[in-house]
């Protein structure tokens, strides 16, 4: 039996939604899949919401002109293009006028809650003149979500500073965890006050981008991953890519085309190296983003874009237009919050129609007999995100509690808990932490983790609760929907579930 | 002893906070190298920084006019394939050209 997830059903629904990009099939339904601190970060975020980015609006400044390797899609005589599009140039800001453009925007488009800084270079190669923006920012409008994006070089020097802003999260551009990969995508990075060529040049960025990853994650920050497919060069290595990037807690892999044309100028534009197809691009982008299509929508904004994905209100914001406006900024932050509430408020309304609508297809398939009628399970997961099982049994402060049935695998909730083993080698309360643990699993036959010790396995089982480490990894609703066939194929839903849960 | 930075320069700010002299400063139509004060870095450094950072081959050029960055050295793009581009470009705006006067 194959079995369907969920926001494949819910995807058709909403395509009758009215939105003209074909991008748009999915919906807010993909966050489910994130830990509670996550989602609260992304749902309202333009870039990762499908449903949030037809109302709130984001912008970027260009503070960031300096750059600290080369990569072969980018021609340095115009923006990143990684970052932003090929061939186009920013208006350098100052620090001043790139926090008075935002402020301005802020005040006239309401809708506007995310700044990143993404270029014209690498943000974190031109520390000053991010940092003042970001540190401004926070002090002056602390409504304003910001994010930074970054090749990774400079990354773990710059994690303190990082921590000490409003920063919702970082990304980070990985395109390989192989120097021999790195090679041919990184001709040069400029380290320690020297420029290293080839492959001793790509290991270093390497090494670099992962101890950035690593020490974000360990400090909560969020991190997103984009990789740009360049087929021929790393399009086989990615799926590597995503597992380890998972593995250390990025929450999101988010696969991008190259982009390479010979009028660019850039190496492999000259080259002829050729983009991948769009098939070869969902194909990849299926394999690595797991369930969730968050970032379909993505349109590879410019480096100063202003206004809602897909629009650019760039024009009405020059610094000439901003220096003649006059901003109340308190009051601007009134309005905004007025106008944000109501915004959340049509979204709500949507979702839970949305759910509606998703159940009563699922009700309808099972009465018209398409699917044997066994019974529902519940089934709760460890992850620290990516839509993968990646979190031990021991470390996780929340599981997330899905429902297996035969129509498909629905997110259900969030449970919080006191991790069993808070790290380390000590497990001092585990006792205790363990009890609540079973209590909040309540009325779940099944928990997946990354790993379970071997300590809480026979209480686990006691309780009717099947520990079940064998799907580390994997994205988490196939591994659910396979635990839930092999429970179908070996006879234990027809068992009655009051049976097999003996702790009440 | 100094380096010099030429219009090829793309105003990337790279060069400029990693002088240890403080030679390098923002001008129009591109950053300029006080000659005065450059010292190529002599004693601070083993490698000139400007050099070392600058994305732009042939930006940046010593007293005897010769590139610090040699053509291909730092995009791999060869002659050949420059050449490639320039003829990329120029179909580009003649097309567009074309389009304008119709
Ligand atoms: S060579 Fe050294 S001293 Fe001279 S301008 Fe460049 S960075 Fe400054
Ligand atoms: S690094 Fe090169 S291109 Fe950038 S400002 Fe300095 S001289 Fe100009």
């Amino acid at each position: 039996m194959d079995l369907p997830v969920i926001n494949s059903i819910s995807g058709e629904v909403a395509e009758g939604g009215g939105c003209a990009s074909h991008s748009c099939g999915s919906t807010d339904d993909q966050l489910g899949h994130l830990p509670e601190h996550i989602r609260a970060k992304v749902h309202n975020h333009p870039c990762y919401s499908e449903q949030a980015h037809h109302y709130f609006a984001r912008m970027h400044v260009a503070v960031a002109p300096a750059c600290n390797i080369q990569c072969h899609y980018c021609n340095r005589k115009y923006d990143c293009s990684n970052e932003s599009r090929p061939g186009v140039v920013s208006e350098v800001l100052t620090p001043e006028q790139a926090v008075k453009k935002v402020m301005a925007v802020a005040a006239n488009i309401p809708q506007m809650t995310v700044l990143g800084i993404a270029g014209p270079g690498d943000p974190l190669a031109n520390p000053e003149r991010t940092f003042t923006t970001f540190r401004e920012l926070s002090e002056k409008a602390p409504d304003i979500k910001l994010c930074v994006s970054t090749n990774g070089l400079a990354l773990p020097e710059s994690v303190e500073e990082l921590s000490k802003h409003n920063i919702d999260h970082v990304t980070i551009t990985i395109n390989c965890v192989d120097p021999d990969v790195g090679a041919q995508i990184y001709p040069w990075v400029f380290w320690k006050n020297k420029r290293i060529m080839g492959r001793e040049g790509a290991a270093i960025l390497i090494e670099q981008q992962q101890r950035g990853l690593e020490m974000l994650t360990e400090r909560g920050i969020l991190v997103k991953v984009n990789s740009v497919m360049i087929p021929g060069v790393n399009d086989k290595h990615l799926a590597e890519v995503s597992k380890v990037v998972k593995s250390k807690g990025a929450f999101l892999h988010n696969v991008m085309p190259l982009i390479a044309e010979p009028e660019h100028g850039t190496f492999y534009g000259l080259m002829g190296q050729p983009s991948p197809t769009p098939e070869e691009l969902q194909e990849l982008q299926d394999a690595c983003s797991g369930d969730m299509n968050m970032m379909r929508h993505c349109r590879q904004c410019r480096a100063d874009a202003v206004g809602l994905l897909g629009e650019d209100r760039g024009l009405e914001f020059t610094m000439d237009k901003i220096e003649d406006m006059e901003i109340d900024y308190p009051a601007a932050m009134v309005k905004r919050a007025e106008v944000h509430a109501q915004i959340a408020k049509e979204l709500e309304i949507k979702e839970q129609d949305r759910q509606f609508q998703a159940q009563a297809k699922a009700a309808l398939a099972a009465l018209q007999g398409d699917v044997p009628l066994t019974r529902p399970v519940l089934m709760a997961v460890s992850t620290k995100g990516g839509g993968v099982i990646n979190e031990h049994f021991g470390h996780a402060h929340e599981f997330l509690v899905y429902e297996a049935s035969p129509v498909g695998v629905r997110f259900i909730g969030h449970r919080k808990t006191t991790p069993y083993c808070e790290g380390g080698s000590s497990c001092g309360d585990g006792e205790s932490a363990l009890d609540e643990t079973l209590r909040v699993l309540k009325g779940c036959e099944v928990v997946l983790s990354a790993k379970i010790g071997f300590e809480p396995w026979a209480p686990l089982e006691a309780a009717g609760i099947q520990p079940n480490g064998e799907h580390a990894m994997e994205p988490i609703e196939e591994a659910i929907a396979a635990v839930y066939e092999e429970m179908r194929a070996t006879g234990k839903l027809d068992e009655k579930p009051e049976l097999q849960q003996k702790v009440a | 002893m100094a380096l010099e930075i030429i219009e090829s320069c793309v105003n990337c700010y790279a060069c400029e906070p990693l002088c240890p002299n403080e030679a390098i400063y923002q001008a129009s139509p591109h950053f300029l190298i006080d000659p005065d004060k450059c010292t190529e870095c002599a004693g601070d450094y083993d490698d000139a920084q400007c050099s070392s950072i600058c994305p732009i081959e042939g930006a940046i050029i010593d007293e005897l006019g010769v590139a610090l960055n040699l053509p291909g050295s730092l995009t791999g793009i060869s002659a050949e394939m420059l050449a490639k581009y320039q003829a990329a470009v120029e179909a580009t705006y003649r097309a567009a050209l074309e389009a304008k006067t119709g």
